[in-house]
């Protein structure tokens, strides 16, 4: 049987119970919540004058009722060391979701740490240490002088190159402002740090260096654009699923023409309809089922290109739209440079310079670089060339009376993680800069997005570029300590056979040496350590709110609190920046990661006082915050654009509506934002003008994929699933979706189950060059013959074991061109016999 | 700041008389101390045994539209041909859930096609062959299915759910 929980009634949200405000802990989407909180021996009644909500309880309530929450909004958590009632509700005055909740965020409550009801005991209570052949549990001061005092004799021995960290850089929930400048601070503050990457990627890079280097940044418009835009461009999301608030409140209304009455009423003079929409991507996602089913089979055109051409595509659209003549010469005479540049020696091979893979330029000189014709491009994307012109026409053959169309294209992992990342990305920038489609309502050319983000630091200049390939060189065996910041490289690198087997082997180096000495004798336990560290071994420190993958490799563990259990400001994908409020303790003795970064700070500056260092000592000065807000001050109000005019105080007053960033100026308390940017047509580089790229297709541009691809009879494409957040670091206690999903799912042709002999449920091993996994088989009549799609980054199989290492010039990994072969492991195990098999696609 | 102060004065007066009422209550050495007397109430809701129809009225994968707990609460009979876990009747395959969507209370569609609740409103789908498992969708809960009864007789009775319905945070009202 699915899982139930048998709820037959919930507490009712008394009247005077304590609001505050709440976004989503996890998409870039970023709902508007509010968090309900009231003493554990009160409740509600159900006389409108006894709820919360204003309303006779007793009666049913109708369909979106603001008066209802779901089992899975509410739980009993700690409030100052007591036991309150909490409800997480939507909010239906937040213009991101207007009361929508996710399958996601609808789930933040029962997500909590709850002792009462024993939700979320896995997270971290402690600091812990590797003593006695286990972690175990100790004080805030002992395991941060073990961390300081490793780090510093690392330090010394090997220079600041020897401190390997992995951190989030995003917004939400194990990210945010206060965190990433906590982080930030320490490692390009005190120290400069070289050797860092992100929680997705192995190396400290921007996932779209093409966009920013053309002068126009990834997050340009506003999700209202969604809903005026003639045509919206989805390339590489499946935003029902991954933005999914956003592509239901804002997408859907625009596809069923309920948004024509505001079109007309903003932009006067032109004729408007519903929108028409194309998505672009090589399957088909319930995203081309939703706009079926809304716009119409007519308004929606789904290229399912071959996997990883998009740039071929692109290139194609470009031409044909430029030589159809609907391009906005204004625009592109008043804003983009006009001085062509001439191409470099060994172009389209390799680029301006080993930091930049590209050719910017200007419009002409892109054209001619870039010139594909359809069929070309048919004839490498697999698509009829009739489909090709058609995507021409809807983004840019100009309305019945000469008006430009207005496009919005978005754009998310399935190009990011793709085949030739930097040139893929501008060649889609390319479109818009023709089109004038970039500052202007109903357009946009924007990264859909993942996490929320949240990036206050100081500067990473001295990181370089490209950066550093950390997963390589920590399995060349350099560096002698590793500080993990809220990332699970086991789950979610790529090569991550070859990663987590080297990576044990030199933990366990430590593991060992720390075995051989008694824990309390803290210079013997230095010494065995350091003694491992000079053998080849790697000092592992993890800070996590929850017991990680990786982890397991660790010698340290340090517990974090997550939003709500403290306040914590991030922005969405349209740059609106909240405020979460503190509603709950943190478990035990976890601290926010600011505040984690600061006493680390602290017993640097101590050790290395003690070492005789303390010109070094110095620099780790300025980490007396004691609380999260400190660091807010320290960081966003003092070093983000527009911080000055942004406070914890203005933030609470502006609700779950917050600002656009960045901010412009504080008037009678509310805070000034910017709905979209670059209105004024003046772009983000040193001139103002936004550059065109010559970006000619070059195939698989990364090193061995065009080899996997012939040599593997299986597409192993692969991404996201709408129950799941991130790696699944909550959801693996939660029953709602481990019933659903015991282990990762792949989607597989009926044909190509006959082939393989797997029925579905079956456990199959998916197997390359590059390792091996597991995953459960989804039957997808849908799915093409030999294009498979696995969940991404689940525990109970690891889709990063069989990506390969091959990265582009900027180190950007690419996890979607994946090919390898299947066979079977078992029937169905008894967590799956009773699960549904049946398509996932909305029938009515 | 006034109505603050007030409140602390009636606060002062009433734990003057709770006081003097003590003293009374300990110079008569009889009565007990004075409490608020809790209403009981129990654990769970009391759901009613209602008749949703007969065996004899189920044709072979075709929803027959019931009401449960009371007639604010729409939901379907249906019986699906094979044997299913909380399955009644002689063949162990009729099975009753609720048609409001989980989600936003949008009402569910039946596709006796491929036997799935389909919601409108942002398409989540539901399977009565496996328990009213979610297949996709936005809900956070699996469809709140009946606890069936079959008599003798062949009626069908519902009485229970095992979710809790959208629009009410009791399932009786």
């Amino acid at each position: 049987m699915a899982f139930k929980s048998q709820t037959d009634r919930l507490p009712i949200v008394p009247a005077n119970a304590r609001k505050q405000n709440v976004t989503c802990n996890f998409c870039i989407v970023g709902c508007g919540y509010h968090a309900y909180s009231w003493p554990v021996n009160k409740q509600g009644g159900t006389a409108s004058s006894a709820n919360a909500f204003g309303v006779d309880l007793s009666e049913q309530q109708p369909a979106e009722t603001d008066a209802w929450y779901a089992p899975s909004m509410y739980n009993i958590v700690k409030q100052n060391g007591k036991d309150v009632h909490l409800a997480i509700k939507p909010d239906h005055a937040c213009v991101v979701n207007s009361g929508l909740g996710s399958v996601r965020g609808a789930r933040m409550a029962e997500l909590n740490y709850s002792e009462a009801r024993s939700t979320q005991q896995q997270r971290l209570t402690d600091p812990m240490v590797w003593r006695y052949g286990q972690m175990q549990p100790t004080s805030w001061d002992d395991a941060l002088d073990l961390v300081a005092q490793v780090t510093a004799q690392v330090i010394a021995e090997q220079g600041e190159d020897g401190l390997f960290v992995s951190a989030f850089d995003h917004g939400g929930a194990g990210g945010g402002y206060e965190n990433t400048w906590g982080t930030g601070k320490l490692y390009f503050g005190a120290m400069k740090i070289k050797n860092i990457r992100i929680h997705n990627r192995p190396a400290y890079n921007s996932e779209v260096h093409a966009t920013r280097d053309m002068g126009v940044g990834e997050l340009n418009n506003c999700y209202e654009d969604a809903e005026l835009a003639d045509t919206i461009v989805a390339i590489g999301t499946n935003p029902l699923e991954t933005q999914t608030n956003y592509f239901l409140n804002h997408w859907v209304p625009n596809l069923r023409g309920s948004t024509v009455s505001k079109k007309n009423e903003q932009l006067p003079g032109e004729p408007h309809e519903s929108a028409k929409i194309i998505i672009i991507d090589p399957r088909r996602t319930v995203t081309v089922n939703a706009c079926e089913v809304e716009a119409g089979k007519e308004n929606v055109l789904h290229l399912a290109l071959n996997s990883g051409t998009d740039l071929a595509l692109f290139n194609a659209l470009f031409t044909y739209i430029a030589d159809q003549g609907w391009i906005d010469r204004d625009f592109i005479d008043n804003s983009t440079v006009r001085e062509g540049k001439a191409r470099p020696a060994l172009y389209p091979a390799r680029g301006e310079s080993e930091a930049n893979p590209g050719h910017l330029t200007s419009f002409e000189d892109a054209l001619e670089g870039n010139r594909t014709s359809i069929q070309d491009a048919a004839d490498i994307t697999g698509l009829n060339p009739e489909d090709i012109v058609k995507a021409a026409e809807w983004i840019a053959k100009p309305k019945e009376d000469g008006k430009r169309r207005r496009t919005m294209l978005g754009y998310e992992k399935g190009i990011i993680w793709g085949n030739d990342n930097y040139r893929t990305n501008g060649a889609l920038v390319n479109i818009a800069l023709a089109t004038g489609n970039i500052g202007r309502p109903g357009g946009g050319v924007v990264r859909l997005g993942g996490h929320q983000e949240g990036y206050v630091r100081p500067s990473d200049a001295h990181v370089g570029r490209p950066a550093a390939y950390i997963d390589k060189l920590l399995i060349a065996g350099e560096g002698g300590v590793h500080h993990i910041w809220a990332c699970d490289h086991y789950k979610t690198t790529l090569n991550a056979d070859k990663f987590k087997s080297v990576y044990k082997k030199r933990t366990d180096m430590v593991k060992d040496a720390m075995n051989s000495v008694p824990a309390g004798d803290r210079e013997a336990l230095i010494g065995a350590i350091m003694g491992a560290i000079r053998q080849g071994g790697l000092f592992a420190v993890d800070v996590d709110i929850v017991p990680t993958k990786i982890g397991q490799a660790c010698h340290v563990w340090l517990p974090a609190a997550t939003a709500g259990e403290m306040n914590l400001t991030s922005m969405n994908g349209e740059r609106r920046m909240r405020l979460t409020e503190r509603y709950m303790d943190p478990p035990g003795q976890a601290m926010p990661d600011c505040l984690v970064a600061a006493r680390i700070a602290n017993h640097m500056e101590r050790v290395l006082r003690d070492m005789g260092k303390g010109d070094y000592a110095d620099q780790f000065k300025g980490f007396d915050w004691q609380t999260e807000e400190d660091a807010f001050m320290d960081g966003y109000h003092g070093n983000a654009g527009g911080g000055e005019f942004v406070t914890y105080d203005a933030l609470r007053e502006m609700g779950t509506n917050g600002f656009q960033e960045p901010a412009t100026a504080l008037q009678d308390g509310k805070i000034v934002g910017t709905k979209r940017l670059y209105t004024e047509g003046v772009f983000s580089t040193d001139d103002g003008k936004a550059r065109f790229i010559d970006a000619p297709w070059r195939g698989l541009e990364a090193p061995g994929k065009k080899e996997e691809k012939e040599k593997f009879t299986f597409l192993i494409n692969n991404g996201r699933a709408n129950q799941v957040w991130q790696n699944a670091y909550l959801d693996q206690e939660s029953d709602f979706v481990m019933d659903r999903w015991p282990y990762p799912f792949i989607e597989m042709n009926p044909g190509d189950m006959a082939e393989v002999g797997v029925k579905e449920g079956d456990l199959v091993e998916v197997y390359n060059d590059n390792g091996a996994t597991q995953a459960m088989v989804y039957p997808t009549p849908t799915a093409r013959k030999g294009e498979t799609f696995m969940l991404f980054a689940f525990p109970t199989g690891v889709q990063g074991n069989v990506v390969s290492d091959g990265v582009n010039e900027l180190i950007i990994p690419n996890y979607k061109q994946t090919w390898g072969n299947i066979r079977k492991i078992s029937d169905k195990p008894k967590s799956v016999r009773h699960l549904s098999f049946k398509s996932k696609e909305y029938t009515g | 700041m006034k109505r603050c102060t007030k409140l602390v004065d009636v606060g002062r007066r009433q734990f003057l008389r709770g006081s003097a009422f003590a003293a009374a209550g300990a110079a008569a050495a009889a009565t007990m101390p004075t409490e608020a007397k809790a209403t009981p109430a129990a654990a769970r809701v009391d759901y009613p045994s209602n008749r949703l129809g007969n065996v004899s009225d189920l044709a072979l994968n075709e929803p027959l539209d019931v009401a449960y707990p009371d007639d604010e609460a729409p939901g379907v009979l249906v019986k699906l041909g094979s044997p299913v876990e909380g399955g009644v009747g002689p063949d162990g395959d009729i099975v009753g859930f609720t048609t409001v969507c989980p989600h936003k209370g949008f009402p569910l569609s039946y596709n006796a096609d491929d036997r799935t609740f389909n919601c409108p409103g942002h398409y989540s789908r539901f399977d009565p062959e496996q328990g009213g498992q979610q297949i996709w969708g936005q809900s956070t809960m699996n469809l709140p299915q009946y606890v069936l009864r079959v008599d003798d007789k062949g009626d069908i009775y519902a009485e229970g759910v095992d979710e809790l319905l959208y629009g009410r945070l009791s399932n009786v009202l």
